[in-house]
């Protein structure tokens, strides 16, 4: 190994005693945070944006004939990225210009899809709020004419059937999904591939395909069952809707259970189904209901199936199985074609309505399947500073038990130890290195 | 000695003694996987006798007239116009949904930090979960207002591109309209994938680009994006497979109008979806029948496009551990 050679050491003035202000402690470690964009940066980023949205207000709005907030805003944007690109190439080069300009483009794509969802928000919260008063959660629009007012009326048949339908659904999907994901993933075989090839499939089929299926099969009367318009058969048109996502997602979780906790089961003599009933299911509790409630935030919407097989009505009809029921897409999807401003005023709650129930599921399954991490992190959580006390003053107590013991043994063998101690003095002392002859 | 049973080569034969209660379940398992296929094989065959008589009436017909009257006197019906509105829709939401998924993807993956990356995730997630009632009334009532400023620049400054031209001034309710609206509800399902399969992208590499003097966006081109290749074809091709299949929107937006036309900004548009669910409620017996083969149409063709979909992306080198 080549050895560096050092340079002969210089002499060395002698040491005189440092001077106080060297014995100041050093000072701290700075951190360096490699950054790449300051603060100047921001004032180019936000400078050519003002620019750009001045810019354009006065040729958009003064001189050109254009009209339309859309317009101002894809134009000033226009101007905006080429005026920071030059800026950007002219200060830092072009490698850097481009990058920035990439970057900028990036983030408004991103914002182009985050932006609308608050607008939809907030454009359905504004417009329903008018007509959201008790009366409609509990009046239904039994009596209620298309010239009636907005006081008269409601929404409870519609809440009613789309809470009895989707219930249906789930009583039917969510078993089924659990048993699919069961045999997909604990059983498998050769079924297993076309069966998950299927599922992944199914989940494309439109609603209104679903809906027409179950109308062919369950409604209609030539070559169906001809049950008629039922709450019963939205709910089968749901369940195909809501089958393959609660499918996918219980697939997903029963997969993360550690295949360790199965082999315990079946080595401490479980049969199969009782690994996957007593083990394997409860351990992925969380996830499957997250999986069944995000399959019920998308069953709680869905309007296209319902056309054929509820139907719709103005009635209270509390009987899923048969006769036509209301249901809140369909309350919605109705009335909004309806030249009356009460009737659109209602749509518009029904639809607020809508949006809050799927809100509130959409929280749940997070809540949900959070609440699976808390509780594994739970376990291994460290002991607190006053039982980590407590244990050591238990060890010292037991350690000092112990050494109280040793010494009275000792004492003892100490009273007895003459005559041992002869013994052991006759007896030549062993070397464990030579072998005993 | 060897026994003679250690020179054969034919395996020992292996016994599996299940207990009784495993024999039930597993057959009870089977059951339930293979009610997937059953359901869809009888999607399939329900669809295909009713609209047995439609298309018998009709023959091949069906797929070139572009009117839609099966219970006139003289049925004449057929998906041509309304087959050519879905794709124009589909085509237009895709144009729109692609560039904007893809960045949104890129955005969440590589640029965002840590906590608001969970955030937008949710977003995302919730933005699939609205139902797309919600959308068609939004669209209808709030973002139409708005495109027809930009359909009538487009039409008036860029009229000799014959795509924009609208020759009767009426700008409302049109595919072009409809294809926006339907590019929001595509977007989550896209975004999701294409973030999934960019997630896959082995760090040792994006960090060997960077650490040869890439920039973050040369990073992303070089790496990120051939490496995504898979999934940004597969997530396209989901959202494609949900914009054809899109009905409520559609329904609430168009007028329809029933003809093959190149004005793609002008007034009237249709779609397969939005055809069966509009003209459900005054249907006689053969006009059930057609809207029945509609839908099967629309059927087999979602379902093609989901197939290929996923084979797509299980088959990248991306889309390995992607769930589609």
């Amino acid at each position: 190994m080549t050895r560096v050679l050092e340079p002969p050491a210089t002499p060395q003035p002698p040491a005189r005693p440092p001077p106080a202000a060297a014995l100041a402690p050093a000072p701290e470690p700075v951190r360096i945070r490699p950054r790449t964009f300051h603060g100047s940066d921001y004032g180019v980023l936000f400078g050519c944006a003002l620019s750009a949205l001045s810019l354009m207000w006065v040729a958009y709005y003064r001189v050109l004939p254009l009209t339309g907030p859309v317009g101002y805003v894809l134009l000033s944007y226009v101007v905006f990225i080429t005026t920071y690109y030059s800026v950007v190439r002219q200060m830092h080069g072009r490698v850097l210009a481009f990058d920035r300009f990439m970057t900028v483009v990036i983030a408004t794509g991103a914002l182009a899809l985050f932006v609308p969802l608050l607008l939809i928000i907030t454009y359905v919260f504004t417009k329903g709020v008018k007509a959201l008063t008790f009366a409609f959660f509990t009046e239904t629009l039994e009596f209620v004419g298309p010239l009636d007012p907005l006081s008269k009326g409601g929404a409870a048949h519609a809440i009613v059937g789309t809470l009895e339908q989707v219930a249906v659904a789930v009583v039917i999907s969510v078993p089924l999904g659990i048993a699919t994901a069961v045999f997909l993933n604990e059983i498998g075989g050769r079924l297993a591939r076309p069966v998950r090839f299927i599922v992944d499939a199914m989940s494309g089929v439109p609603s209104i395909v679903a809906g027409l299926f179950i109308f062919a099969l369950w409604v209609g009367r030539d070559g169906g069952l001809g049950r008629g318009f039922s709450g019963f058969a939205a709910g089968l048109a749901l369940s195909i809707l809501m089958l393959p996502s609660v499918t996918r997602t219980s697939e997903e979780v029963l997969r993360l259970v550690p295949d360790g906790l199965r082999e315990a089961s079946l080595a401490l003599g479980g049969s199969e189904f009782r690994t996957t009933t007593n083990v394997v299911l409860p351990t992925a509790r969380g996830g499957l209901i997250t999986g069944a409630v995000l399959g019920t935030a998308r069953a709680v919407g869905e309007t296209a199936p319902l056309i054929m097989t509820s139907f719709g009505s103005s009635f209270m009809h509390l009987n899923v199985f048969s006769g036509d029921q209301a249901s809140l897409p369909l309350f919605s999807y109705r009335l909004i074609n309806s030249p009356e401003a009460a009737q659109q005023a209602r749509a518009w709650t029904g639809a607020l309505v809508l949006i809050v129930i799927v809100l509130v599921l959409f929280t749940i399954a997070r809540i949900a399947g959070g609440e699976r991490r808390e509780r594994r992190s739970r376990g291994a959580r460290k002991p607190s500073a006053a039982a980590v006390r407590r244990q050591a003053a238990r060890e010292a107590a037991r350690e000092a038990a112990r050494r109280r013991v040793e010494q009275d043994r000792a004492e003892a063998d100490s009273a007895r130890g003459t005559v041992d101690d002869e013994a052991k003095r006759d007896d030549p002392p062993r070397d464990p290195e030579q072998p005993e002859s | 000695m060897i026994p003679d049973s250690a020179t054969d080569e034919t395996p020992r034969e292996v016994v599996v003694n299940r207990p009784r209660v495993d024999r039930f379940y597993r057959v009870g398992a089977r059951m339930a996987g293979g009610t997937a296929l059953v359901l869809m094989a009888l999607i399939g065959l329900f669809l295909l006798l009713r609209a047995l008589p439609a298309i018998r009436e009709a023959g091949f017909s069906f797929l070139t007239t572009f009117e839609w009257n099966p219970d006139a006197t003289t049925p004449k019906f057929g998906i041509a116009a309304v087959m050519f509105g879905t794709i124009l829709i589909a085509v237009i939401a895709l144009t729109i949904a692609v560039p904007v998924a893809i960045a949104t993807a890129l955005f969440i993956n590589e640029y965002a930090p840590r906590r608001l990356q969970r955030v937008l995730i949710a977003i995302v997630d919730l933005l699939a979960a609205i139902p797309s009632l919600i959308y068609g009334l939004w669209g209808r009532a709030y973002l139409q207002e708005k495109f027809i400023g930009v359909a009538r620049f487009l039409s008036e400054n860029l009229g000799f591109i014959p795509f924009f031209k609208v020759p009767n001034h009426r700008y409302d309710s049109s595919n072009f309209i409809a294809g926006v609206v339907v590019s929001l509800m595509v977007l989550p399902i896209a975004t999701s994938v294409m973030r999934e399969v960019f997630s896959q992208t082995p760090p040792g590499e994006k960090e060997g680009a960077l650490a040869l003097g890439a920039t973050r966006w040369g990073m992303i081109r070089s790496v990120v994006l051939p490496f995504g290749r898979g999934g940004i074809i597969g997530g396209s091709m989901l959202g494609l497979g949900r914009a054809l299949g899109e009905t409520i929107a559609v329904a609430l937006i168009i007028s329809p109008k029933f003809e093959i036309t190149k004005n793609v900004l002008s007034e009237g548009g249709n779609s397969v979806a939005s055809l069966i669910a509009l003209r459900f409620g005054e249907a006689k017996s053969l006009g059930l029948s057609a809207l029945m083969a509609a839908g099967l149409t629309l059927f087999i063709i979602t379902l093609i496009v989901n197939m290929l979909a996923s084979i797509i992306v299980s088959r990248s080198r991306s889309g390995k551990g992607v769930e589609v």
